[in-house]
């Protein structure tokens, strides 16, 4: 529990400076956000290919999951920050371009969770 | 002060989504994620909520940074839902991944709606 709850401190603290590092106004499309919940996605496929490959050749570090995969890669990405957003880019009037973030980053992290499992796979075999 | 603030809503917002899934799971098993929608929707709901509440001078910005990006960012999560739709098709069962993605975005989405329209109404 400890383990999740310190992940979880370390992937928001990360989500933020991204925020910082990519700003966006009231309106625009939160770029920030796309970053965040795409690497995350992606990094998620890669460490439980990882840790798929190790339970099978040893004994990984039982922290590992908890740690990294429910609380750093869980606090990273935010489902709750990507509705409102799409939601305040509906209200603000710029339909078409609510729509085509909450489809557009929906589809981007699911390729990139597929594209770091399928990587790590072919990496590790 | 703002990284603390998060931090602080993040310790809290994790582990909560850690034992949320797992009493979901205990109750309705794991072959299908409703412990993942159940906080991203929970988070939604809140997070709308809060924004409206800040739009219309009701919380100020600390209270924001704990319950936002710190609380509602560590509670909800992108990587478990995309991979446990990822697990779903490869399980061959595209047809619950396609129903859970549909329902996590359009739930999520409704749950801001709702969520904001309750904060507007104080």
């Amino acid at each position: 529990m400890a383990a999740v709850s310190a992940g979880g401190v370390v992937g928001a603290e990360a989500r933020y400076a991204v925020g910082e590092l990519l700003p966006h106004a009231a309106g625009e499309v939160p770029w920030s956000t796309v970053v965040v919940n795409v690497s995350g996605c992606f990094l998620i496929g890669v460490l439980m290919a990882v840790l798929a490959v190790l339970s099978r050749r040893a004994r990984p570090p039982r922290v590992a999951r908890p740690f990294l995969g429910v609380g750093v890669l869980g606090g990273y990405t935010t489902f709750s920050t990507y509705a409102l957003e799409a939601h305040q880019l509906a209200a603000a009037g710029r339909l078409a371009v609510a729509l085509t973030y909450a489809v557009g980053a929906l589809a981007a992290a699911l390729a990139a969770v597929w594209a770091g499992t399928a990587l790590t796979r072919r990496a590790l075999r | 002060m703002t990284p603390l603030l998060i931090a602080l809503g993040a310790a809290v917002g994790a582990p909560l989504r850690f034992l949320t899934d797992r009493a979901v799971q205990r109750r309705l098993g794991a072959a299908f994620p409703w412990g993942t929608l159940l906080v991203n929707v929970a988070a939604c709901l809140v997070l709308g909520t809060l924004t409206a509440l800040a739009a219309d001078g009701h919380a100020g910005s600390r209270v924001v940074a704990v319950v936002g990006p710190g609380f509602c960012g560590a509670l909800s999560t992108y990587s478990t839902f995309t991979l446990e739709a990822l697990r779903l098709t490869e399980d061959g069962r595209p047809l619950p991944a396609l129903l859970y993605v549909v329902a996590s975005a359009g739930a999520g989405l409704a749950a801001v709606g709702a969520g904001w329209a309750l904060g507007s109404a104080f």
